[in-house]
């Protein structure tokens, strides 16, 4: 006989402290999870779970657990099995239990194919699979060619210079390179050998951004509209930040009149009465001349809305659209509703239209139910991608 | 306590040797429970890497941090024996441990599936599945994950399906040779002629009879795709006789789960009921958790739906050895595995002491306990454990063209395979087989069909 306890007398710990073959194969199975919940690409995006929170960067979705598929008999209508305890013949041990919806399929009810965990995948890698997917072009973070502004860099080394800037393992070199001239006697560490990264000014085009989500909130625009165009939103941000260092957002809700609001409350907001697009747009143009430069700025501007408006706003709205459309990198008109037959044919949408045949920059989407939302930001992103390569050159 | 464990465990040696248990040696190890957890999922200490094993691990966690399990002891037969305790458990649980070890090894070392299995894998199956697992870990390397993943999701479903009776290094089949064929019998001719037998075949002399690979249903579907795949690389087929020999280490122990636990039960009883040299105190708290260990259900509960096995096996040791003695005893542990010994030993006033009983489970939830004879209960317990807990499904035919027909022997078990995941096992088979791939099997009515692969058309 011989016994050995799992920590050596050094104190080292063995093998199996410092690695789990569980963790390993536990991990290697999510990872698997992932490609294949990749590959359900459009429902995750449309997905109404997915929340446009600020600094929400990863995306929770449900899923359940991989199945290593062995042969098996099919499950029989009656199963015999060997049971211990205080039972005679003919007594129930547990009745029968209603029938639920959606239950009996053969291979689901049981076992470990049923068991849902949650998994939360970064935005980013969502993104980086619609690029794949879309083949779309990988942009540079897009340059505002119109300005540049000032930045300091890290450029160069000197002995002299704030404690917050020294190199270490540059000093560590000259430490080395000393103390191997001077032999054995040498001292360990002289200011002499201290090396301080030096700062430099560069002039640097910006990369700030800027969209407007313009929603009517009036009362015809239900629950099922706004949802359709937050997700919608949602992924258009997300899209768009992709290019950008910095974006800034803008809300605005509008029906007669138009204000603006914090995002989580924008979708919220509900509204009494009629419709003025036009309120929205000057609103947007408003701030956009209080706080954002467009020279300064790339923006962006979304307008979600099931299309109604007084035609005799339509003049006012076509003028105010006309104003904004010039500085403006791209504008996007999402049309939701519950009828699919008279996509893109209302009021809105055909001023809209006029614009993209001005020749902006204009794309129009139509959703009225969370299938479209997939095709919608396939052909917004494409679209944008197409705008601003056609930009770039 | 290891100290102490290193004083006690050889008394406890000597008691069993005086006993008369005959074991190689064992060689113990403290460990943490973090490392137990892990063998019961690998069944093996270092093991090839596998996504399912994850989940199985994930499975373990969550139920020991709810407190449903709790592992004593491992102990892996081989020449030395290597046997695991838990470095949080106490004194009383490991000395409670190391006898049950102990009887452990005495059934590995006399029991004839394990000394054959042992003389097929070599003794010293802890290192090689290691070995395996490296070997496997440098292919990755060379070849990628993706790749070696998907070998081992086809290896890895076709685990049970070997053949035990065939010996671990089995070359291929030898076609007939012409001049063995045997005479015809005087008595094999009058056997042919009794009603419902087949009337043999009188085979024209001619040309040579084609080759039918192979000869007979195959059901070492492991050894089978690794010696006839027409397209299969020298890795992969590696991978496959890797897996194909852990399931024979595996096997004998998953057969006499019953017998083994119950003989290791007893003998952890009988040895420290006559340690002598364990305090008073220590006897007591080992006792009580010999008795946590082989009661028949969890807590306060009535009635379970399965039988401990521990609980089980024990029950008929103490009868075995009260009614026939330890030689007796000892000849059962030897020639039998659990079908034997439940069969011809598990009487039906056993059966009645325990409570035991045969239900039926509706699909609609309903749970009836049934009224059965003692035939009927021991099928019920031993259906689990038919074929390696598998359906039979053997290899028919190997065609000209490369395709493999394989066939659910459905007549053993009176019903056909779970459709869906049969089609998945033969998705992963076709792409390791790399030619046609189909399976016969029958559906609800009993009616013969076959599927293949989804991405196949007809």
């Amino acid at each position: 006989m011989s016994l050995h306890e799992s920590t050596s007398r050094d104190g080292a710990g063995r093998w199996y402290d410092l690695f789990s073959r569980g963790t390993r194969d536990w991990l290697r199975h999510n990872e698997k999870i992932r490609e294949a919940v990749r590959e359900q690409l459009p429902d995750l995006v449309a997905g109404s779970d997915v929340l446009s929170r600020p600094d929400n960067r990863t995306v929770k979705v449900p899923v359940r657990f991989m199945e290593h598929y062995r042969f098996r008999l099919r499950n029989p209508d009656v199963r015999t099995g060997a049971g211990q305890g205080k039972a005679k013949p003919g007594d129930v041990l547990r009745p029968a239990q209603p029938a639920r919806p959606g239950q009996g399929k053969e291979g689901s009810g049981e076992g470990e194919g049923q068991i849902t965990f949650v998994l939360e995948f970064q935005i980013d890698d969502i993104l980086d699979w619609l690029w794949d997917e879309l083949e779309l072009p990988h942009l540079k973070p897009r340059l505002g060619t119109r300005i540049e502004e000032d930045t300091y860099i890290r450029e160069g080394w000197d002995r002299r210079g704030a404690r917050s800037r020294l190199d270490r393992r540059r000093t560590m070199k000259e430490v080395i390179k000393r103390r191997g001239a001077q032999g054995p006697q040498a001292i360990p560490i002289t200011n002499d050998d201290l090396r301080f990264r030096q700062l430099a000014r560069r002039r640097r085009p910006t990369t700030n951004a800027v969209a407007f989500f313009l929603l009517d909130v009036s009362s015809s625009m239900d629950e099922h509209c706004r949802r359709l165009a937050k997700t919608f939103f949602f992924w258009a941000l997300q899209g768009v930040r992709r290019q950008f260092t910095t974006i800034e957002t803008v809300f605005i809700a509008h029906t007669v009149e138009a204000w603006e609001f914090e995002e989580e409350n924008f979708f919220r907001v509900h509204g009494q009465g009629g419709t003025k697009s036009s309120s929205a747009v000057h609103k947007a143009q408003q701030i956009l001349d209080e706080r954002y430069d467009p020279a300064m700025y790339n923006c962006y501007l979304f307008y979600a809305t099931d299309g109604h408006n007084f035609s005799e706003d339509r003049q006012r709205a076509t003028e105010a659209l006309l104003r904004l459309a010039p500085v403006m990198n791209f504008l996007g008109y999402v049309e939701v509703s519950h009828q699919n037959h008279r996509r893109l044919d209302t009021e809105v949408a055909g001023i809209w239209r006029g614009l993209g045949a001005e020749g902006w920059p204009v794309g129009s989407y139509s959703l009225t139910r969370e299938a479209d939302i997939w095709l919608a930001i396939k052909a917004f992103f494409t679209d944008q991608a197409a705008e601003a390569e056609a930009e770039a050159q | 306590m290891a100290e102490k464990l290193e004083e006690l465990i050889p008394k406890v040696e000597t008691l069993a040797r005086d006993l008369g248990l005959e074991y190689y040696p064992v060689e113990f190890e403290l460990v943490p429970p973090s490392f137990m957890m892990e063998v019961a999922v690998y069944g093996l200490p270092v093991r090839m890497p596998h996504w399912s094993f994850g989940v199985r691990w994930i499975y373990q966690m969550v139920q020991h941090r709810m407190g449903h399990s709790r592992i004593f002891e491992v102990v892996f037969p081989g020449n030395p024996n290597r046997a695991y305790l838990v470095n949080t458990n106490s004194l009383e649980e490991n000395i409670l441990v190391v006898a049950h070890v102990l009887g452990h090894a005495d059934f590995s070392h006399n029991n004839l599936t394990f000394v054959r299995s042992q003389e097929q894998v070599g003794y010293r199956i802890v290192e090689q599945a290691a070995a395996h697992a490296r070997r496997i870990a440098e292919v990755i390397e060379e070849i990628g994950e993706k790749r070696v993943e998907q070998v081992l999701d086809v290896a890895l479903a076709l685990e049970p399906h070997i053949d035990t009776n065939q010996p671990l290094n089995r070359s291929k089949y030898r076609p007939p040779d012409k001049r063995t064929e045997p005479e015809p019998e005087e008595f094999r001719d009058r056997y042919h002629q009794l009603p419902g037998e087949a009337q043999p075949e009188r085979k024209t002399r001619g040309g040579p009879e084609p080759f039918h690979i192979p000869p007979h249903p195959e059901r070492d579907l492991l050894w089978f795709i690794a010696t006839y795949a027409p397209e299969m690389e020298d890795w992969e087929r590696d991978i496959f006789l890797a897996v194909r020999k852990e399931a024979y280490y595996f096997q004998p122990v998953f057969n006499c789960q019953i017998m083994n636990e119950g003989w290791a039960s007893y003998w952890h009883s009988r040895l420290l009921r006559e340690a002598d040299f364990l305090p008073g105190q220590i006897y007591v708290d080992c006792m009580k958790t010999h008795s946590d260990v082989v009661r028949p259900y969890a807590g306060e509960r009535q009635v379970a739906l399965q039988v401990n096995p521990y609980h089980l096996g024990y029950s008929l040791w103490e009868h075995l050895l009260e009614s026939g003695g330890l030689e007796d005893a000892r000849a059962i542990r030897r020639e039998e595995d659990d079908f034997g010994f439940i069969r011809n030993y598990f009487t039906a006033e056993l059966a009645d002491e325990m409570g035991l009983f045969v239900y039926s489970a509706k699909k609609n939830g309903e749970i009836r306990v049934t009224d059965s004879n003692l035939h009927e209960l021991h099928e019920a317990i031993l259906q689990p454990k038919f074929n390696f807990g598998a359906p039979r499904v053997v290899v028919d035919e190997l065609k000209s063209d490369g395709t493999l027909i394989l066939r659910h022997e459905h007549e053993n078990d009176g019903r056909g395979l779970d459709l869906d995941r049969a089609r998945h096992v033969l998705e992963y088979i076709d792409r390791i087989w790399r030619r046609p791939v189909k399976l016969y099997t029958v559906d609800e009515r009993g009616r013969q069909i076959n599927i293949k692969p989804s991405w196949e058309v007809d």
